[in-house]
């Protein structure tokens, strides 16, 4: 007899908005996958409105979004607020790509756990995310 | 709190719509947590509604695409849909991509659509372990329709085929041999056929060798063993209800989907449909007359299941795809096999759980005295061999 099957922490790996680039969400989104990590990829161009639905009906524990196209000072708290408004508050929100240190106050004020600029280790986006999953 | 507490608090949460309470109860059978069967205790009493459609087929012949179309297709007619989509665990680190939601954009924040996303987790067959359990919670929350999409491995999902009550298949055209590959394993268990990227040369031959190799199958049996062919469908609803059918528009826009993959036959030669008008066997109409009208036992009509062509990315085709699935539904409720597979699925399901349930207690009791340590050694060490073993463990630990 198996033992009972452990838990798999389950990713959201997101791209909002206009950004068309998403090499970097897939080489996170592999780096979990080879960590264990079942990864939900939303795809290119989405709404936060259905990043959040996936978020929701995915029952994940991780959102993490990647931003190389600069709107991420509006999409990413629009998506935090979104999450936040269907009382979704036990989901660890990170966001990864060119974001400018200037922005990452905003980012952590709006709900985000931790941002992964250019050049980050995935060892140690893999290690802060099973450290800090909050179920 | 017990399991059984935060399980019935849970229910009750989703039982009054609530889309999270829904997707942790998913999460919570889909891990096996100890709410697991309290939830499924719960939900049970509400299963038994929704119509369970299984999409299968190869990698690439755009199963996921064409869910997507079907969903935006039934919520066009008002009915309400979850969409379950199993994709494959790495066996290597146990994780997964899943990747079917890049595909399913078009109903996304739409409130009478759910859609979740399963990961094998070492399953084979196509489906993941816990498939059933996360149909029969999206059954209770209320879905009219649940479709339920394989992994795409190609040949041996037969499981679908007991988890849905209704079986689409899949294909695309070009697979030349590959039909022949098809023959053991898809073509038995499909209810509803669909050629995808029908827009694609070849597309009519694949038709041609599906309808070929069904009616091997379906020759000389009573019942809906051909479906009315395009001239003979459009005559039929033109003298049948004129112009004051109630669907007129649907069926307009299906019919001139049809034409739009008529133009696609770059063959030159005759279609699956008019070689279809010679053939003498009873149409579809012909077969609900006879159930309706009792002059054969419902029981003996027989399905034979249509094969459409579909270009799913551009939406053609699709609307007919979900006339046959209802269509499909009727079926099995007018002739008696609805309820004869609710019997079933009933004794299969309370086999499997009685089998769960005494190999796990038997295999503790043994655990617990080191009986099945102390055997494993000895059939290790060829001691023993692995049958007797068995029935020592047998012998002292079942039953009570």
């Amino acid at each position: 007899m198996e033992a009972a099957p452990e838990r798999r922490i389950r990713v959201l790996v997101a791209k909002l908005g206009l950004d068309a680039h998403d090499r970097g969400a897939k080489v996170v989104a592999r780096a979990y996958r080879d960590a264990g990590f079942e990864v939900i990829y939303t795809g290119l161009y989405q709404r936060p409105e259905a990043v959040a639905a996936a978020a929701i009906q995915e029952d994940v524990d991780v959102v993490a979004i990647s931003s190389l196209a600069g709107a991420h000072g509006v999409l990413i708290p629009e998506l935090t607020r979104l999450l936040r408004e269907q009382g979704v508050d036990d989901v660890l929100i990170l966001a990864g790509g060119i974001i400018p240190e200037d922005d990452v106050p905003a980012l952590l004020e709006a709900g985000v756990s931790r941002v992964f600029g250019p050049g980050s280790d995935l060892n140690e986006i893999i290690e802060y995310t099973k450290v800090n999953v909050k179920r | 709190m017990t399991a059984e507490e935060r399980a019935a608090e849970l229910f009750a949460r989703l039982a009054t719509g609530d889309r999270r309470a829904l997707a942790r109860a998913i999460t919570w059978v889909e891990d096996g947590a100890p709410e697991a069967s309290a939830l499924m205790r719960l939900a049970y009493p509400r299963t038994g509604r929704a119509h369970v459609v299984g999409i299968t087929g190869p990698p690439g012949a755009g199963k996921s695409t064409l869910v997507d179309r079907l969903a935006v297709e039934l919520r066009a007619r008002g009915q309400t849909v979850a969409i379950v989509a199993v994709d494959p665990t790495s066996p290597f680190s146990g994780g997964a991509i899943l990747g079917d939601r890049i595909r399913m954009q078009r109903t996304l924040t739409d409130p009478g659509v759910f859609m979740r996303s399963l990961a094998a987790r070492g399953h084979l067959g196509g489906l993941s372990p816990a498939t059933a359990e996360v149909v029969g919670l999206l059954d209770a929350f209320g879905f009219d329709v649940v479709l339920v999409e394989t992994v795409g491995a190609g040949q041996s999902e037969v499981e679908i085929m007991e988890l849905a009550h209704t079986t689409c298949v899949v294909v695309i055209p070009g697979m030349g041999d590959e039909i022949q590959a098809i023959k053991a394993g898809i073509l038995e268990i499909g209810d509803v056929f669909v050629c995808n990227k029908a827009d694609r040369d070849g597309a009519d031959r694949t038709v041609n060798e599906i309808e070929m190799m069904l009616d091997l199958g379906h020759m000389g049996e009573p019942g809906i063993n051909r479906w009315p062919s395009e001239t003979e469908g459009a005559q039929a609803s033109q003298s049948a209800d004129g112009a004051a059918a109630p669907d007129g528009k649907a069926s307009v826009g299906a019919r001139a989907g049809d034409a739009a993959l008529r133009r696609l036959d770059r063959t030159g030669h005759h279609s699956a449909e008019e070689l279809g008008n010679v053939a003498s066997y009873l149409t579809r109409a012909a077969a609900h007359a006879a159930a309706r009208h009792g002059t054969a036992n419902p029981g003996d009509i027989s399905w034979r299941p249509p094969v459409l062509k579909t270009v799913a990315k551009d939406g053609l085709g699709v609307a007919e795809v979900v006339d046959r699935l209802g269509e499909h539904l009727t079926f099995l409720k007018e002739t008696g096999r609805w309820q004869a597979r609710r019997e079933h699925d009933a004794a299969r399901r309370l086999e499997e759980l009685v089998r769960e349930r005494v190999v796990r207690a038997t295999l503790a009791r043994a655990r617990a005295v080191g009986d099945f340590e102390r055997l494993v050694r000895q059939v290790a060490d060829r001691q023993l061999d692995p049958y007797t073993a068995a029935d020592e463990i047998l012998r002292s630990h079942w039953g009570g």
